[in-house]
């Protein structure tokens, strides 16, 4: 189908006929399976998926979503079963082939070429041309309407790598929004995504289904599903447990259907109150660039929360303060006086940091467990010329069980357990330098619930023990669950303090998004590469 | 520590997944053995086989240091000429004090050889890490810089060494201790010190985390420009290493010295399975690479079926043919 013809034709006038009226599925899966060699990910899932409705797949790591996606979209070949669309039966041996049957796919992970301009990705491979000259200014046009179409406001001549990454995510959905498609798949759209971002993408999933679009809506949170799905199909152990009209479902109820059992509460019981001997405190914080004049206090046995959009610099506030960027702050820890000149010095004096980016900063992810655990704790823990690896073996066996991460063998590497796994293998990382200050930036972004609820015990734990937690997260519900006070931050500034009863969705919003207005941005704003 | 203390020690099966990365280089090694005696059986003599590891003692050496720069990330580029470049100077310092030392003069001059050496691997370290400049471009810099201060030095001639000194150096190419010529146990010596640093010590899990991603060793607290810096500073030790041995064997300092060493030496690393773009880095592979690729030359030489003029592009091949091979067995 021609991109330019399906641009100019927006409004409908190339909708396949079968959008409105009969009630055929675009995509009717029976039977699925998949096999490999004699471990099965995936059997018997049978699904319709109707033109102009939501369908949202929903399951905990490793129940099969991704490898349905692949199925649907061309990645993998089924062992078993069959796909029909429109009732012609098809197959897909590649993903080209699934792309030209109608059937777009938005990847959960960010696939763009960096060094290239927006318009440049959003034609990558399939560029206008006029003769053999390629027809910059037609895709320009046509990039700026159909970023303009989906509510996104970046220039379409910007480098990608000059761009948010809440937006290189929009650009994409742009891409595999570019052809028409009668089945858009969105496999996590949310992941890297925060507040307004999240709202503007359902918005578009929205308007797809108005379009007459079928949508298959993968995502790990049950708030997004519960808003906007016609349908919920739930995946457990690589069987279809059922599919369920949307709006029946309590959020709670999809989680027991994915976990198989009643859930305990996801949030644990607050057994002791937080002290108010000043732990971390820090005055006047800058970061060029990125946050000014921030000051707040973390209390021994205390959870503070930060909120906030992605972009408030909250993430490169606390990466500063450890020595990760360059900052000036005044900072006092356990009432000493202390700056901390690298990430090395706030380890060894006792602050931990959790980045957000597990898999790009947190985990070597093609290393085994072992060197991924004792990485940020060589020191003490090899205090010796050569490395202990017995006691290197045992602390894995003990972190294996401590933190219940699930695996096939010890002799795994990093990469290959689950997101909720590996985030429990960062937080052991961390733990094991026997911090008494942890920062934990996401603690559980794209994980699932029942990882969630582990993450969340741990961290109690912590602060049980007497250390403090200062916990980064664009999940205000999270924030609310678990922690004793929460600070809003916007556009590098403090804009207010909840606690107690104040601590609702609503009051932390108002403060992330329209608080008191802050003071003139901080300025020498250049990005600090290293 | 709580963490490490208790625990009975139930161990879970570890499985030990041999890949072909790591053993490659070394069937690859002994199918070459194979190849080669059936070829000519003069191949497998013992005089044969020592004459040939000998005289790849030279980039075994320089290459084992370039395991530890290419596994923390980065690549020297410089290392023909400043082989070269400390020959150079490591002679012309051993000729001057030879009237007053006598033969005193050879320890010295080694330790002026290993000194210049870890300063030029400090000047490579430092421009790259603290210079932040892509180490492709700062050791081609410094590789066009210590190969023109060679020629300078040499007046584009040569500089032999002193008479007084050639029997007493001598050895230190042409020697064995219980058969085996010296430079082979130099090298078998240094990649041993090599693997104990790589596998054994604090450091070499900080070189393959920096090798492997930077952001992550940064997050851990562990100093990338100290690792890396550490690492071009070991390679200038083994180029050191290596020219001190190399110095007897021509008796002279040349401009031409080391030409071309720098590509050997990649070629050794990568053959020996470590990856260009950083990571666990395999010393003996590197040795081993280095083993193949004086094997293949003399094979060549042995053999009458391919001119000896094509050796680099047989090589070229074989480094090809190591790449694929690590392509497949990774994309398992």
């Amino acid at each position: 189908m021609s991109i330019a013809a399906n641009i100019a034709g927006e409004g409908g006038s190339t909708l396949s006929s079968n959008a409105h009226g009969s009630l055929e599925p675009v995509l009717r899966a029976q039977q699925l399976s998949k096999q490999y060699g004699p471990v099965t990910v995936l059997s018997d899932v049978t699904l319709d998926i109707l033109p102009g409705e939501v369908h949202a797949i929903i399951g905990e790591n490793g129940a099969g979503k991704s490898t349905l996606m692949r199925l649907l979209s061309g990645y993998v070949e089924p062992s078993h079963g069959t796909l029909s669309m429109n009732g012609h039966a098809v197959k897909f041996a590649k993903p080209s082939q699934a792309q030209e049957a109608g059937i777009a796919l938005v990847h959960q992970e960010i696939l763009l070429a960096e060094g290239l301009t927006v318009t440049d990705n959003l034609f990558l491979g399939r560029e206008l041309s006029r003769g053999h000259v390629v027809d910059d200014r037609t895709m320009r046009r046509l990039a700026a309407e159909k970023l303009a179409q989906i509510g996104c406001v970046v220039s379409p001549s910007a480098l990608v790598r000059d761009v948010s990454l809440a937006d290189r995510q929009m650009v994409q959905i742009a891409r595999a929004l570019l052809d028409d498609y009668n089945l858009v798949i969105f496999d996590e759209p949310t992941a890297v995504l925060t507040g307004g971002e999240v709202e503007r993408l359902l918005e578009i999933v929205l308007r797809l289904k108005a379009h007459g679009t079928a949508v298959l809506y993968i995502s790990h949170r049950l708030d997004e599903v519960q808003r906007v799905a016609d349908k919920v199909t739930v995946l457990r152990d690589g069987k279809m447990v059922g599919t369920y009209p949307g709006k029946t479902l309590s959020q709670m109820d999809m989680a027991r259907l994915m976990v198989g059992r009643e859930l305990a509460a996801l949030y644990p019981e607050r057994t002791a109150a937080p002290s108010d001997v000043p732990m971390l405190s820090v005055r006047n914080a800058s970061v060029p660039g990125y946050a000014e004049d921030v000051s707040f206090t973390v209390h021994k046995g205390e959870i503070l929360g930060f909120a906030g959009m992605v972009g408030a610099g909250r993430t490169e506030l606390f990466e500063g303060i450890i020595g990760l960027r360059p900052a000036a702050a005044k900072v006092e820890l356990e009432g000493k006086s202390i700056h901390f000149q690298s990430p090395r010095a706030a380890i060894d004096a006792g602050v931990g940091y959790l980045t957000e980016d597990r898999k790009g900063k947190g985990l070597l992810l093609q290393e085994h467990l072992a060197p991924n655990l004792t990485l940020s704790a060589l020191g003490v823990f090899h205090p010796g010329l050569s490395m202990g690896r017995r006691r290197e073996a045992e602390a894995l066996e003990q972190a294996v069980e401590t933190y219940d991460i699930r695996l096939k063998s010890l002799g795994a590497k990093a990469g290959q357990l689950s997101g909720g796994n590996q985030q429990k293998l960062l937080l052991a990382k961390v733990l094991l330098t026997d911090p008494s200050v942890v920062i934990i930036d996401e603690p559980t972004r794209g994980i699932d619930i029942a990882n969630k609820a582990q993450i969340y015990a741990f961290i109690q734990e912590l602060v049980a023990k007497g250390k403090a937690c200062i916990v980064i997260s664009s999940e205000m519900q999270e924030l609310i669950g678990i922690c004793d006070r929460i600070l809003v931050m916007r556009e590098g500034r403090i804009t207010g303090e909840v606690s107690g009863a104040e601590m609702t969705e609503s009051n932390v919003a108002v403060l992330a998004t329209s608080g008191p207005k802050p003071g003139p941005k901080a300025k020498g704003g250049t990005e600090w590469l290293s | 520590m709580a963490v490490m203390t208790e625990s009975a020690p139930r161990r879970r099966p570890l499985d030990l997944n041999v890949s072909w990365t790591d053993i490659g280089p070394f069937l690859a090694l002994a199918a070459l053995l194979v190849v080669g005696y059936l070829i000519n059986p003069d191949f497998l003599s013992a005089t044969n086989l020592a004459n040939v590891i000998t005289r790849s003692a030279f980039i075994a050496i320089i290459a084992v240091g370039a395991t530890f720069v290419i596994s923390s990330g980065g690549l020297d580029l410089s290392v023909g000429s400043m082989a070269a470049f400390i020959t150079g100077i490591t002679i012309m310092f051993m000729n001057t004090v030879a009237p007053h030392a006598g033969i005193w003069a050879i320890p010295a001059g080694m330790a002026v050889a290993i000194l210049v050496g870890l300063l030029c691997g400090l000047a490579n370290g430092l421009i790259v890490t603290v210079g932040r400049i892509e180490p492709f471009i700062a050791t081609l810099g410094t590789m066009g810089i210590f190969r023109a201060l060679i020629t300078y030095l040499t007046d584009g001639g040569t500089i032999p060494i002193d008479r007084s000194l050639r029997e007493a150096y001598r050895p230190v190419y042409f020697g064995t201790v219980a058969g085996i010529p010296v430079p082979i146990l130099i090298s078998v010596a240094v990649a041993a010190v090599a693997s104990f640093i790589l596998y054994k010590m604090k450091y070499g899990r900080k070189c393959a985390a920096v090798g492997a991603n930077e952001d992550v060793a940064r997050y851990s607290g562990i100093s990338v420009i100290r690792t890396r810096t550490v690492a071009y500073i070991v390679q200038g030790a083994c180029v050191a290493i290596a020219a001190i041995c190399y110095v007897p064997r021509l008796g002279a300092a040349t401009p031409t010295t080391g030409q071309l060493w720098e590509l050997q030496v990649i070629t050794a690393v990568v053959i020996g399975g470590t990856a260009l773009r950083g990571g666990k880095g395999h010393v003996w592979g590197t040795v081993a690479g280095a083993v193949i690729l004086e094997l293949i030359a003399n094979l060549m030489v042995l053999s009458d079926f391919v001119s000896e003029y094509l050796v680099a592009a047989v090589q070229g091949v074989i480094i090809i043919i190591a790449m694929l091979i690590q392509r497949f067995s990774n994309s398992k």
